[in-house]
């Protein structure tokens, strides 16, 4: 960017602008191009807000309703951990604690640091920031894993009038924190991270000049 | 989708091709050779830039033909069977998708359909794309659309995703009934191992190198200018 080149998201190819040109487009995939994400920050920020607020129902609602003979019984997620926990089940339960209520809040938390980092100039720890971003991309997609534990206990669990298990109205808060934290991590544009130092090191040649 | 329309404001293209910005943190520096199988990084982030992929295009083609099979089995049989008080009930991918569809979850329903079904389909159909485009010497644009967003399936294809969350259901099924797994959990667990084998050979480089560009007379770089820039 300090050079006036800019990347293709789409093909990695590095361009010049044509001057005067109002808008940008690669000249080897027709891209769009801009020097950073569009109101990334903002965007990041949003979905993240959007996501938090859906993170609460998706923990207090019972995402599976289990009805038997004998009456019926809602699990929220939590539960679902708890019911999961026996002597041969235990690793499982933790990988569900681990998907589906570790990396959704860490995820928050972590997207939500970088934005206020970046929002404040910090010019500290930029490699490990970028190395945060990138486990949060990594990571991220498993926590859609409750998803799909819900959707073929609820396929296979039909039994009526025995046994059957229909979904809870959690399980859409859920689903949307999920997507919601993908498109988060899709809107931040990690260069930002380096931008802060960037511009401080041109700003302390100028003043050394 | 603009893929006929020039534009006359579209960048013009750097003289030196070796040049690249890191996506991560667009720290501006020159490619270098890269020996086979080895790969370069980032000297200010570790990003890794690039990874000389040995004989990239003849595996990935291998390697994607035999996904699409894989993915037709996967889709076609069933994945899960339950055998309870003398019943039977067996799904597929897209069986449940459809039963959650029924119980009012229509929105995650529909999201279930596109991580699992959707996503995928796209992503290998797209590799098929590329790499029946690719053989030739130079490439169709089109090839280059696919190639631009494969990333995007590849970000929403989450079978291994699923496939841990089988094996979980299955766990907390097995104390009512009797889990059969069925063939398509096995297509499924192939076609993970498969597409992850493909992102280990397939190299985008290579194809975009030889790709036909949107803007054809701009193939030629001419930008003398930003070489000097960058070099002094």
């Amino acid at each position: 960017m300090e050079h006036g080149l800019q990347t293709c998201h789409g093909c990695g190819l590095l361009s010049r602008p044509t001057p005067g040109a109002e808008e940008n487009f690669c000249p080897r995939c027709d891209e769009e191009l801009v020097f950073r994400k569009p109101k990334s920050l903002e965007r990041t920020l949003a979905y993240l807000i959007a996501a938090a607020v859906c993170y609460v129902p998706a923990n207090l609602l019972p995402v599976m309703t289990t009805t038997t003979a004998g009456g019926s019984e809602s699990d929220t997620i939590m539960q679902g951990v708890v019911l999961l926990w026996s002597p041969t089940g235990w690793p499982l339960s933790l990988i569900v604690l681990f998907a589906s209520i570790m990396i959704p809040s860490a995820k928050i938390l972590a997207l939500l640091y970088l934005v206020i980092s970046v929002k404040r100039g910090s010019i500290k720890n930029n490699a490990q920031r970028v190395q945060l971003y990138r486990m949060v991309e990594i990571i991220g997609r498993w926590s859609m894993v409750d998803v799909f534990v819900d959707t073929f206990t609820v396929s296979l669990i039909q039994l009526q009038p025995l046994m059957a298990v229909t979904p809870g109205p959690g399980l859409f808060f859920f689903a949307a924190v999920v997507v919601l934290t993908m498109l988060a991590v899709e809107s931040f544009d990690p260069r930002l991270i380096w931008d802060s130092a960037n511009a401080k090191e041109i700003q302390d040649e100028v003043q050394n000049a | 989708m603009q893929t006929k329309q020039h534009h006359s404001d579209s960048n013009r293209p750097l003289a030196d091709a070796t040049l690249l910005a890191c996506a991560d943190c667009d720290l501006l520096q020159r490619l270098p050779e890269v020996p086979s199988g080895a790969s370069v990084r980032c000297p200010r982030c570790d990003k890794e830039l690039w990874r000389h992929k040995p004989d990239s295009f003849n595996r990935t083609f291998a390697l994607t033909l035999a996904a699409a099979v894989l993915y037709v089995v996967a889709n076609t049989v069933p994945m899960l069977g339950l055998h309870a008080v003398g019943r039977e009930a067996f799904t597929t991918v897209v069986g449940g998708a459809a039963q959650l569809w029924n119980n009012g979850q229509q929105i995650v329903a529909g999201l279930v359909l596109f991580a699992a079904v959707i996503s995928p389909a796209l992503q290998i159909s797209f590799l098929l794309v590329i790499v029946i485009g690719g053989s030739r010497e130079q490439p169709p644009a089109w090839v280059g659309l696919m190639l631009r967003h494969l990333e995007f399936t590849r970000t929403w294809s989450m079978i291994e995703v699923m496939l841990l969350g089988v094996l979980v259901a299955l766990t907390k099924i097995a104390d009512y009934a009797t889990v059969v797994i069925g063939t398509a959990f096995y297509a499924l667990f192939a076609l993970v191992i498969l597409l992850a084998t493909i992102q280990s050979c397939f190299d985008p480089r290579e194809i975009w190198e030889r790709v036909a560009w949107a803007e054809a007379d701009a193939r030629r770089p001419v930008d003398k200018k930003i070489i000097a820039e960058v070099t002094t």
